[in-house]
């Protein structure tokens, strides 16, 4: 095999991928998204016969139409998912950079004989399901969880508070399953600070806090962007943090959609939200990609 | 920027010889510990104004620690530092009137040079106006007038030690601080900004301290130069004093090469020494400028240079010993001979090359003799 054929199929693998896993789905999903629902197996109309011929074919595609896409504009249920999840998703990426930014300082700042320690710490959660953590949560925050009596015991309330099934409890749960993402880039970002800059803006003139925000919070603005997409791109689509710890009012659009799929066996409409979805996480996911790029050149 | 090598003014300017001098900057028994190791064992030690002061030693040898303090990054564990007469042990480091350029230059790699520069400005508020009036005049100190608008990684090492530079003296500084400011330059740029250096220094009138472990660059920049060892000031002198008199077996081993040799002092005058080193070897002549008595141990230092090799017998020469030729290092303008004594000692002399390699007088195993003034070396206590 000469060299051009063999790069070509080294780059082929990772095509080859996305094509099959991600292209070929997705394409199933934009096709359902234009179908009509019906009762049947499967419970949308048209399908495609490859047996029909050439008119099959054009019989098929003037099936295919935008009315779910439509129905998803003129029912305001869509639109609030839409609204509230990005607002969801919006202060859980806040809330995560707030705590999150100084567990990476600390851990930045830390004698470095501890840092692979703590960097395990951060990552252990992991270790656990995802779903076994956010049951967890339920156990902690119910009416008798621990928070509640660990509060009464401390004579600070008097009666429980309403926490579980409240928008309260889905960021709770958004902000602690997602930290890891907001912490990691921070520290990588952190870490590789060099300590001689801080003196030099000490030398000229800085107390120790200007020179945190004039260079240290500057210089980890990659860290910050990149743990904010990952924490917020993953974040609106969110379904079983708010299907377990949110309430009946808590919408969010991973919950809406669900609820079309399963509930009402509504394929194309739940497809239709699906392909939406996409594309509003396609804008922060391109900002985000371009983000990464320069980051990369002012490293060069 | 003129090179001009020769312009020290260190023949003139001495503030140190005059007692009515105050200095600049003042250590008085300083000691620093970190834990149990002592990085600076009582030292004291003056600075004076409009000096360029070189701090050198191998690395660990306390000299960083010792500019660490005056910027205020350390503070001494003992005594006082005071800066015009003032005690600073207390003072943070962004209140000193004192500004450092940093080993690795420590440039904001995300302002562009001319934000860098004023960093320290803004910090301090000044009108907006001057600020880039006094960029400006940075800039074109440093000759970067045309890179005011990159970031950093888009300079070459070389500018961006121009702009570490530039923006440690922007806050017109009573005393800067120079880190090893040379050390990541390759060896051509170094020697040219070494003279650039001394250029600013001397056009702004400023003091410099600069740290180094390069004895080159001390020999070349500094009016004075404090050798350091072990958390200890050595000798603090001259550069051609610590040249040609140095006061110890370390100074003399550390700056340049010199040839040592192990002897008893036979007899004594008022202006000569005769210092008897090997069995069946004459005595050699010193002459007398150190406090040694007769019968004790003491040891000639004296600089390859110094000592002449030539085939024939010298005749009016102070010194002279017979020995053959062990190894010829060639480097060009010079060539280092080895030569191999009676008493197996081997001998460094040498000579700069004004003939050709082809036309080279001596080669291994010839005989020579090696010859100099009894004035060429120091004699150096135990």
């Amino acid at each position: 095999m000469d060299r051009k054929s063999g790069r070509f199929l080294l780059i082929g693998i990772p095509y080859l991928w996305l094509g099959l896993l991600f292209l070929v789905p997705f394409f199933i999903v934009l096709k359902i998204s234009l179908s009509d629902i019906a009762v049947a197996i499967p419970p949308y109309t048209p399908t495609f016969d490859l047996g029909a011929g050439w008119s099959g074919f054009i019989q098929f595609l003037s099936g295919l139409d935008f009315e779910n896409y439509i129905w998803l504009i003129e029912d305001d249920l869509y639109i609030n998912s839409y609204l509230s999840s990005l607002k969801i998703a919006f202060f859980s990426t806040l809330f995560a950079l707030l705590v999150g930014y100084p567990i990476a300082y600390a851990m930045a700042k830390a004698p470095s004989e501890w840092r692979p320690t703590l960097l395990m710490l951060i990552i252990l959660p992991f270790w656990t399901s995802f779903l076994i953590r956010v049951y967890a949560w339920i156990g902690i925050l119910k009416p008798e969880g621990f928070l509640n009596q660990f509060l009464m015991m401390l004579g600070i309330i008097d009666e429980p508070l309403q926490i579980i099934n409240t928008d309260t409890a889905v960021y709770i749960g958004i902000v602690y399953s997602y930290l890891p993402f907001m912490v990691l880039p921070l520290y990588s970002a952190l870490e590789k600070l060099d300590g001689a800059l801080l003196e030099a803006a000490e030398d000229l003139g800085c107390t120790a806090i200007q020179a945190f925000w004039k260079v240290t919070f500057p210089l980890s603005m990659p860290g910050i962007v990149a743990g904010c997409f990952l924490v917020f791109i993953p974040a609106i689509g969110e379904f079983v943090i708010p299907d377990l710890l949110g309430g009946s009012d808590t919408i969010m659009i991973g919950k809406t959609l669900w609820a079309d799929f399963f509930s009402n066996r509504d394929w194309p409409l739940a497809s239709a939200v699906a392909v939406v979805l996409l594309l509003l996480l396609i804008v922060p996911i391109v900002l985000f990609q371009r983000q990464q790029e320069r980051a990369q050149e002012a490293e060069k | 920027m003129n090179i001009s090598p020769n312009k020290k003014p260190s023949a003139r300017f001495a503030p140190w010889e005059d007692p009515a001098q105050k200095p600049l900057v003042r250590f008085g028994n300083v000691t620093k510990r970190f834990g149990s190791f002592t990085a600076i064992d009582n030292i004291s030690l003056d600075i004076y104004e409009r000096e360029f002061f070189a701090l050198l030693g191998p690395s660990g040898c306390g000299k960083t620690t010792m500019m660490r303090m005056l910027a205020g990054f350390e503070k001494p564990s003992e005594g006082t530092i005071s800066l015009g007469g003032e005690d600073i042990a207390d003072i943070p480091p962004y209140k000193r009137p004192v500004n450092m350029m940093f080993q690795s230059y420590a440039l904001f790699p995300h302002m562009t040079v001319e934000a860098n520069i004023a960093f320290g400005l803004k910090q301090d508020k000044w009108p907006k106006q001057q600020i880039s009036e006094r960029v400006e005049e940075m800039l074109s100190l440093v000759q970067l007038t045309k890179f005011a608008k990159r970031k950093p990684h888009q300079l070459s090492g070389g500018q961006r030690q121009r702009v570490a530079l530039a923006r440690s003296l922007a806050k017109k500084p009573k005393l800067l601080l120079l880190d090893e400011p040379l050390g990541a330059l390759d060896k051509k740029l170094r020697e040219k900004t070494q003279f650039e250096l001394m250029d600013i220094q001397e056009k702004l009138g400023m003091t410099f301290v600069i740290v180094t472990h390069d004895q080159e660059e001390a020999m070349t920049v500094a009016s004075r130069i404090a050798v350091m060892d072990d958390g200890k000031l050595i000798q603090v002198a001259t550069p051609e004093v610590i040249y040609e008199y140095p006061n110890c077996r370390y100074v003399a081993d550390f700056i340049g090469d010199v040839n040592l040799v192990e002897g008893r002092i036979s007899s004594k005058t008022e202006e000569m020494v005769k210092l008897a080193w090997a069995e069946g070897q004459g005595d050699i002549d010193i002459s007398n400028k150190n406090g040694c008595a007769a019968g004790e141990n003491a040891c000639l230092a004296i600089r390859p240079e110094k000592v002449h090799v030539t085939r024939e017998e010298p005749q009016d020469v102070d010194n002279k010993i017979r020995g053959v030729i062990h190894d010829i290092a060639y480097i060009g303008n010079l060539s280092t001979y080895y030569v191999k004594l009676g008493n197996g000692q081997i001998f460094r002399a040498q000579e700069s090359n004004r003939r050709r390699l082809a036309n080279r007088e001596f080669t291994w195993d010839d005989q020579v003799w090696l010859s100099w003034r009894n004035t060429a070396g120091v004699l150096l206590q135990k």
